[in-house]
């Protein structure tokens, strides 16, 4: 085949083996990973054909790649804080710590994203459709927010179930009713309680002990030596996602100055867990006794700071498939969200962390709140009818 | 000065290549054509062959479903050609023009007239086709009577024509068109930008309103939706502003005379500016005044009758259809760009402050019609209500279509908008869906099952 030197390499590789991949070709059974290769090096050289002439430049890969962007400090730190928390962590220099991360977390996201992406290249395939970008988030999101010592087995097969159970049978990206990470974590907690349960998963190296909310959920109270800078900062034990309300906040800045996350699910989730947590404190008595009126005296704001409730907020809850769609629907979906939080926080002690089941119990009631948003729209327009109608 | 309705939502794509004030005469051309396509639902019956002589005002085919609708010659001459596609579906009849213009006479003056024969006379010189009915933006049925007739006196599109240029020796004609629209209904409104002189003022007797906004202000379905929408059963008609002129001149100069003003825009356009000619008149003509830009190494451009978001993509051979009042040439996308979706792309036009457009609120773009990405299913949500100024959920709209839920889609409101008024939706649709098409789709539906 003649070569043309004029194209860039990327271009030239893409074309040389355009006739392989395509049908009739040796391999035209990949045919859709190459068309996502092709697409992540070059943007479709399609123009359009029917409606509007001229286009936004923004697409579905951006959009998806700016929550990728918005979740790094999140990543790096989290790899950090596996080093820190190990035993002796505190000795390490922080180089040491961010690489004894980055090699304990490098084979989960592999696993991740091979698992998944197979997948999805596989249903890509048999629709006849592209490879849709929704993965790249739930990719990474995945390995953030399940423990750290969890078997890459386990971690193969969770991913499995959320990308098959959780979105393709409804049609891929777009489609799906809960949030397809989420679901990840989900499936590991209620399918493996026993071989992850206890305390120790969320440490590496032997090291054991609870952390913040399993310890609230067992006393009612915090770990003694227990800082919320600690907690706002991150060098805490927990998910490696949802550490650091700091990286967390970063992210959400990102997240909303781009506009690619809804700011009225964000704020919503926050404002539902500061009225719940509000609440419980009024309700405390003021010798708190018992675990349960300990943990309901625990002031509103260090909720927000505590366990998954940041990340859930800014990363989870805010996903535009699985979130509401209308905005008045978002504002009352995401209050639900917070609020259902901290009350299964405090009254489920058996399960320490709320927010992952506040999260998937919205994802499937968000359809019936906006329905019913919609719903007040249509009455508008019928009683619009009627008045012109009578008058 | 009447109460200004300010909308909020909207978007002022801002692009290269505005026409200078400067209007030029076109003389006769060799060739004009009507084009059967450009009238939406409309199944044609021939009534001429090639080689018959016609007089401007003259038919060249009807509508088979009603067929008091008739399509007539912007010009008189020799129909030329009558050109076919597949399955022999009529496309275009071209009439080669008689240097010395002859014209059928209409002698119904608006004075005298009743409403029966100010009808008969639009049917009978074509000029009843510029009548659009909504709900379902098809022409109006002549029998019957709409709540109100609506015309958008301003076109807030990109590069649009500004109406002042446009009409400006057309004031009486005008004049003359509203006081017909006005005797085939009384209720006639005229929508009019907020702020802004208007040629349009002299207008007498209909009702004025003022919009404040970005585009789709000038857009007459979102004037309508502010003034006096739609609800179901109920039935109003639009009249774009240049057609009016036309309507009027019918009554003062007992004649059709089809002329109007385009812009001639884009980037590629070497001298865009304003270009008064026939209805029918081919884009070759209209481009020789303006001239298109010399194409350097094998680059194309796209010529676009009516404008970037809802215009028709033509090509050299097409010709001037009795809607658009605009020319737009782009050049057209396709070019090679390396991960592109990572890269900062200065240069690009984009609502998402994943880009950096939105610092530069000035600056004008010349935008190619690349797609810019896959089509992807609904995965964003509340984009499209910013572009879209109704109280419609329009998301919601577009998965009833979808789904083909008629009850569904009369509930969310499809009885008001027509493609244009999602322009927009689609241009800033990060799934690049083919938004406009779709709504078509389930206007079509409807008219098919109601």
């Amino acid at each position: 085949m003649k070569q043309n030197y004029n194209k860039p390499l990327p271009k030239r590789l893409l074309d040389k083996f355009a006739p392989t991949f395509s049908e009739g070709g040796k391999l035209s059974w990949l045919h859709s990973f190459y068309e996502a290769m092709e697409t992540f090096f070059y943007v479709p050289t399609d123009v359009t054909k029917k409606g509007s002439h001229v286009r936004d430049c923004n697409d579905m890969k951006r959009t998806m790649f700016m929550v990728i962007i918005a979740l790094v400090p999140t990543i790096l730190f989290g790899m950090w804080n596996i080093g820190f928390q190990r035993i002796g962590g505190a000795d390490f220099s922080i180089w040491q710590n961010f690489w004894f991360g980055f090699w304990k977390m490098l084979p989960s996201i592999l696993v991740t994203y091979i698992v998944g992406l197979s997948i999805e290249c596989a249903f890509a395939q048999i629709r006849k459709e592209e490879v849709n970008e929704g993965f790249f988030v739930s990719g990474i999101l995945i390995p953030l927010i399940i423990p750290i010592g969890t078997p890459l087995w386990m971690t193969g097969l969770a991913t499995a179930f959320a990308v098959v159970i959780g979105k393709e049978i409804f049609g891929g990206t777009g489609m799906n009713i809960f949030n397809p990470a989420l679901l990840a974590r989900l499936f590991i907690f209620f399918s493996y309680t026993s071989s992850i349960s206890g305390e120790s998963v969320w440490f590496t190296d032997g090291r054991t002990g609870a952390t913040a909310l399993g310890e609230l959920a067992n006393t009612g109270q915090l770990p003694e030596g227990f800082s919320m800078l600690d907690a706002f900062v991150g060098n805490i034990a927990g998910s490696i996602g949802e550490t650091s309300t700091l990286c967390i906040l970063l992210g959400a800045i990102v997240l909303l100055a781009t506009g690619t996350a809804s700011w009225r699910t964000m704020i919503s989730v926050f404002v539902g867990g500061l009225v719940m947590g509000g609440i419980f404190n009024l309700l405390a008595p003021a010798a708190p006794v018992t675990p349960t009126e300990h943990y309901l005296a625990l002031p509103a704001w260090q909720h927000l700071l505590l366990g998954g409730f940041a990340f859930g907020a800014v990363f989870m809850a805010t996903d535009p498939v699985t979130s509401a769609q209308t905005n008045a629907g978002k504002c009352i979906v995401g209050f639900m969200i917070g609020a259902l939080a901290i009350l299964v926080r405090v009254f489920n002690t058996g399960y320490p962390e709320g927010m992952m089941l506040a999260i998937i119990f919205m994802n499937a009631l968000a359809p019936v709140v906006d329905h019913y948003v919609v719903q007040a729209n249509i009455k508008r327009r019928n009683r619009r009818a009627k008045k012109t109608v009578n008058a | 000065m009447s109460k200004v309705i300010k909308l909020k939502k909207g978007l002022d794509i801002k692009l290269v290549g505005e026409a200078e004030k400067s209007v030029i005469d076109l003389p006769i051309g060799e060739r004009y054509a009507v084009s059967p396509l450009a009238f939406e639902g409309v199944v044609p019956k021939l009534l001429v062959a090639e080689g018959d002589k016609v007089a401007a005002g003259d038919a060249l085919f009807y509508d088979k479903a009603h067929p008091e609708v008739m399509f007539t010659s912007p010009v008189s001459g020799t129909v030329s050609a009558v050109r076919r596609g597949e399955k022999r579906k009529l496309l275009a009849i071209e009439v080669a023009a008689d240097a010395q213009q002859t014209y059928k006479q209409f002698t119904v003056k608006l004075d005298k007239a009743s409403r029966e024969q100010v009808v008969a006379a639009l049917l009978e010189s074509g000029l009843w086709a510029s009548i659009i009915q909504r709900p379902y933006g098809i022409i109006a049925n002549a029998q019957d009577t709409p709540k109100a007739i609506f015309v958008s006196g301003f076109d807030s599109a990109p590069l649009a024509p500004d109406m002042n240029i446009a009409l400006k020796d057309d004031v009486e004609a005008v004049k003359a068109g509203f006081a017909a629209l006005k005797v085939l209904c009384p209720n006639v409104h005229l929508g009019l930008e907020a702020g802004k002189e208007s040629v349009l003022e002299a207008v007498e007797g209909v009702e004025k309103h003022y919009f404040k906004g970005a585009h789709p202000a000038g857009n007459v379905g979102v004037q309508i939706h502010h003034i006096d929408p739609i609800n179901k059963g109920e039935k109003v008609w639009t009249v774009a502003i240049q057609n009016v002129a036309i309507i009027g001149r019918l009554f003062l100069e007992g004649k059709v005379n089809m002329v109007k003003t385009y812009a001639v825009t884009g980037s590629q356009v070497m001298h865009p500016q304003y270009v008064r000619g026939l209805v029918g008149s081919s884009l070759a003509d209209v481009l020789t005044p303006t001239r298109i830009k010399p194409q350097s190494g094998g680059s194309k451009f796209r010529i676009i009758e009516g404008n970037v978001l809802t215009g028709r993509n033509a090509g050299a051979n097409g010709f001037m259809s009795l809607y658009s009042s605009q020319v737009t040439v782009i050049p057209e996308g396709g070019e090679l760009e390396l991960i592109g979706w990572l890269a900062p792309r200065l240069n690009k036009l984009s609502v998402s402050r994943t880009y950096f457009s939105w610092l530069m609120p000035k600056k004008k773009y010349d935008l190619r019609t690349g797609l810019n990405g896959g089509v992807r299913p609904f995965v964003v949500t509340g984009l499209y209500e910013k572009y879209l100024p109704m109280d419609i959920y329009p998301m919601y709209l577009f998965k009833a279509i979808m789904a083909g839920d008629l009850e569904k889609m009369e509930n969310l409101g499809i009885y008001e908008i027509i493609e244009e008024d999602v322009a927009l939706c689609e241009f800033v649709d990060p799934s690049k869906q083919e938004l406009q098409a779709l709504v078509r789709d389930g206007i079509n539906l409807m008219i098919k099952e109601m």
